[in-house]
């Protein structure tokens, strides 16, 4: 179960949010679509210039940058 | 104020972005529904009447869809300020069912400031087909609220939910006691002592709910933490207790207040569902929109299909747009021949005509392409596909400082051509952060406008004849290039600062209703045709007086009676001597008469204030090569692109005078004029694409971002483009 970026995962790869060290406007923004700690995730795809990425989340679909990626730490379920 | 009246609900709508609330809201307000404005500010305001069965009147707003209700957004503050202030009688919560835990975010803030909640969960078709049951009445017991189960775009569930909204006023005199969410060990005491602080104090409590107004603190709420500092001392003491906790926190848990009320806000939105409110497969499952996705924002195929949908809207809005164009440029001709027969010769008619008619005409004509462009668009925007649009390009628009959402106001200005920036400023209001706002609306009037299409058209008709198209192609190309350096230049300099998160949602596809883009394109349209109406009427009639008065005076008109006369005398005298040469007399005659004709227009024309201006202008303009009947045109078209190609017609038409006869078009005639070198031609082209935005733009601006960025705007952007025109015709004379 190792411990990485966000940024870091790769297509299809499922992972559940451990941390999200941001705060301000974007802590807030990624709060309130539901990216805290425990969430299950998995990433659906990514842009053609491989940033944003888009990840699956509650339900639906979220889309973000790699930088944005870069506050968030996952645990990585499984590699399929 | 408004729920005052027993017979007359007050009734707010309030969801988050992409659930269906303005389907259900034009679903029950019928035709009633008119959008207006917040005070101050630019968002839209829709507001309906609604009346139930039993002859109950309803009135209601539909609230800007938002996430949450913070101060994250404009649209969140105006959201929650309806709420708290105007205190509708019932708030309708519209909720997305697919993303059920995510949509009660909002509900559960909406209950603890205290409204009367009615919850629809709407989309509860695609909730079965996905294979979720949600048991609405578990919910309902649950929350304490009404949940109502619909389907906006199948017109289900709209009635249920005023019927419950009635009943739900009617039930509780009072108004409901705010929701109770406990926020953890941590934070619970420090609310209670800040919530007991704040009503002992009676601090703001005329306005808001207490323990909300303490959780705003937890949550460092900067609009409502600067509205404290003004109520009183209590505020700043309030903050450096938050301050207290947020250190406390950050020391031992590693983590912040605001990040601890949103765990615990969904930790008691995830207890709802474990209490039997959603049974379903697999939280992460793929669903028809996954697949789609797949293919359309694919790395290699979905640029392609991009491109391909972009460039079939341009080809579709022009190929088809042109036969209606071509009626309604028609109806005016006629109504102008029409009025023409009718008034006597004089300055009444030559300013109905001329002006009113021929100036409004010609912007009226692009009403139908702006028609089906926005069908498309509107389209598009509501299946879901422009998001898709905005996640594949921000990478190169974040690149020069902007936001992937900036690609709406780009190409609804005319990055694809044929479009228009006063809707094109006011769709920037989507983007959520001033800055990229800013240097959105900057940059995209420079895109190529139905106005400056015609402009263009003109221009490439007349100076690249061999291949017109490829010529309009390296224009809009030049629009897109000179929008993002210009914005990556504003962002380097006068607003620096970071970007805005790009955390969206990609919701899925679903195919919008008929009335749904019909509505949101009559909108857009209707805008459009005011300003043809209003302020392009004005102009024409302006430009029109501009280039009429003052007229030539009386004995320069006789100067040129005589010099007619003396030719139609020597031609007389001619014939007398030669008979036999009726041919070549009366050919030599004929160009004898045109040569002054025109050489009278030409006076008569810088003898008009517009000529003055044009001529006085021309020092200056000159470095940039512009003559001084562009430099009129340019002056007119500030009014409205659109004037440029008839002003131009006014100012080269005068030149030929003689009536009725097969003059060359415009295009030709521009061609033959020598002061149109290749040079002056590209600094011309270039700062038409550049120069000040037209004034209906500039209103536009103005009201969307205040005074100071509309004349920065304005002035900024008419220096800026006198800057390059200059410095492309320059250089490119080096080479000519």
């Amino acid at each position: 179960m190792p411990l990485i970026s966000m940024r870091k995962m790769k297509v299809n790869q499922k992972a559940i949010v451990t941390s999200v060290q941001a705060d301000g406007p974007l802590g807030r923004r990624i709060r309130d679509m539901g990216l805290i700690p425990g969430t299950e995730i998995q990433v659906v795809g990514r842009a053609p210039l491989h940033d944003p990425v888009a990840l699956r989340l509650r339900g639906f679909t979220l889309t973000l940058r790699n930088s944005e990626a870069d506050f968030i730490q996952c645990t990585v379920e499984d590699t399929p | 104020m408004s729920g005052k009246e027993k017979s007359r609900l007050y009734v707010a709508v309030a969801g988050q972005p992409n659930c269906g609330k303005s389907t259900l809201f034009n679903a029950v307000t019928g035709s009633t529904a008119r959008v207006g404005n917040y005070p101050g500010i630019s968002v839209d305001r829709t507001e309906g009447e609604a009346r139930l069965p039993d002859g109950t009147k309803m009135h209601l707003v539909d609230l800007p869809g938002t996430y949450s209700l913070t101060a994250y957004s404009q649209d969140e503050v105006i959201a929650r300020n309806v709420i708290l202030k105007e205190k509708p009688d019932v708030v309708i919560n519209l909720l997305d069912a697919t993303s059920l835990e995510r949509s009660l975010y909002l509900t559960l803030q909406t209950m603890e400031i205290g409204a009367r909640v009615v919850v629809g969960l709407n989309m509860m078709d695609e909730v079965k087909k996905r294979h979720i049951q949600i048991d609405s009445a578990q919910l309902a017991k649950l929350l304490g609220v009404p949940v109502i189960e619909c389907c906006a775009r199948r017109g289900i569930g709209g009635r249920e939910l005023l019927e419950a909204a009635q009943k739900s006023a009617g039930t509780r005199e009072s108004c409901p006691a705010p929701l109770h969410i406990s926020y953890g060990p941590d934070l619970d005491p420090v609310l209670e002592s800040l919530e007991k602080r704040i009503n002992e104090a009676g601090f703001l409590t005329d306005r808001y709910p207490a323990r909300w107004l303490a959780i705003k603190y937890l949550e460092e709420d900067e609009v409502l933490l600067q509205e404290g500092r003004r109520a009183g001392p209590l505020g700043e003491e309030l903050e450096r207790c938050v301050a207290e906790v947020s250190d406390m926190l950050r020391k031992t848990r590693n983590t912040y207040p605001e990040a601890v009320i949103a765990d615990y806000r969904y930790g008691f939105i995830n207890g709802l569902m474990r209490q039997g409110v959603i049974t379903r497969e697999d939280d992460l499952r793929f669903n028809h929109s996954d697949k789609i996705d797949a293919l359309v924002t694919h790395r290699l195929i979905g640029p392609l299909i991009m491109c391909a949908i972009l460039y079939a809207m341009f080809y579709i809005t022009f190929t088809l747009g042109a036969y209606p164009q071509g009626w309604v440029e028609d109806a005016f001709g006629w109504l102008g021949g029409t009025v023409e027969s009718l008034l006597p010769d004089g300055l009444l008619r030559s300013m109905i005509v001329n002006g009113a008619i021929d100036g409004v005409g010609a912007v009226m004509g692009f009403t139908p392409l702006i028609l089906i462009m926005f069908l498309m668009l509107v389209f598009l925007e509501d299946l879901g596909y422009m998001g898709r649009v905005a996640y594949m390009l921000d990478r190169i628009l974040h690149t020069f400082g902007l936001h992937g959402a900036s690609v709406m106001p780009f190409i609804i200005s005319g990055g694809l051509p044929g479009g228009c920036a006063v809707p094109g400023v006011m769709a920037a209001r989507s983007l959520r952060s001033k800055r990229e706002r800013l240097a959105t609306i900057f940059t995209a009037p420079f895109m190529v406008c139905g106005a400056k299409t015609t402009a263009f058209i003109l221009l490439t008709a007349a100076f690249f004849p061999e291949n017109p198209t490829r010529a309009m192609f390296v224009i809009v190309l030049l629009a897109w290039g000179f929008a993002l350096i210009t914005a990556w230049l504003l962002r380097h300099t006068v607003i620096k600062g970071p970007s805005t998160p790009f955390i969206m949602e990609l919701p899925p596809y679903r195919l919008p209703t008929l009335l749904g883009v019909l509505i949101h394109t009559w909108d857009r349209v209707w805008q459009y045709i005011k300003k043809a109406g209003t302020v392009i009427l004005a102009a024409s009639i302006l430009m029109w007086a501009l280039i009429t008065f003052p007229q030539l005076p009386a004995e320069q008109t006789a100067h040129y009676e005589t010099l007619r006369r003396a030719a139609q005398t020597e031609a007389t005298q001619h014939l007398a001597t030669n008979a036999g040469a009726e041919e070549k007399v009366s050919a030599t005659l004929e160009k004898r008469l045109i040569e002054i004709a025109d050489a009278e227009s030409q006076a008569t024309l810088q003898h008009t204030a517009a000529g003055r201006i044009g001529r006085f202008l021309e020092p200056v303009t000159r470095y940039a090569g512009f003559s001084w009947q562009a430099n009129i045109a340019l002056i007119g078209a500030f009014t409205a692109k659109e004037v440029f190609v008839s002003t131009m017609a006014t100012v080269y038409s005068m030149g030929s005078t003689v009536e009725d006869e097969e003059s060359p078009a415009l295009s030709a005639r521009l061609a033959a004029d020598p002061a149109y070198t290749r040079p002056a031609v590209y600094s011309l082209i270039v700062f038409l694409l550049l120069y000040a935005p037209c004034l209906v733009t500039v209103a536009a601006i103005i009201r969307e971002t205040g005074w100071n960025w509309g004349l920065f705007t304005l002035y900024g952007s008419l220096a800026y483009s006198f800057a390059i025109a200059v410095l492309v015709y320059q250089v490119s004379r080096l080479f000519y």
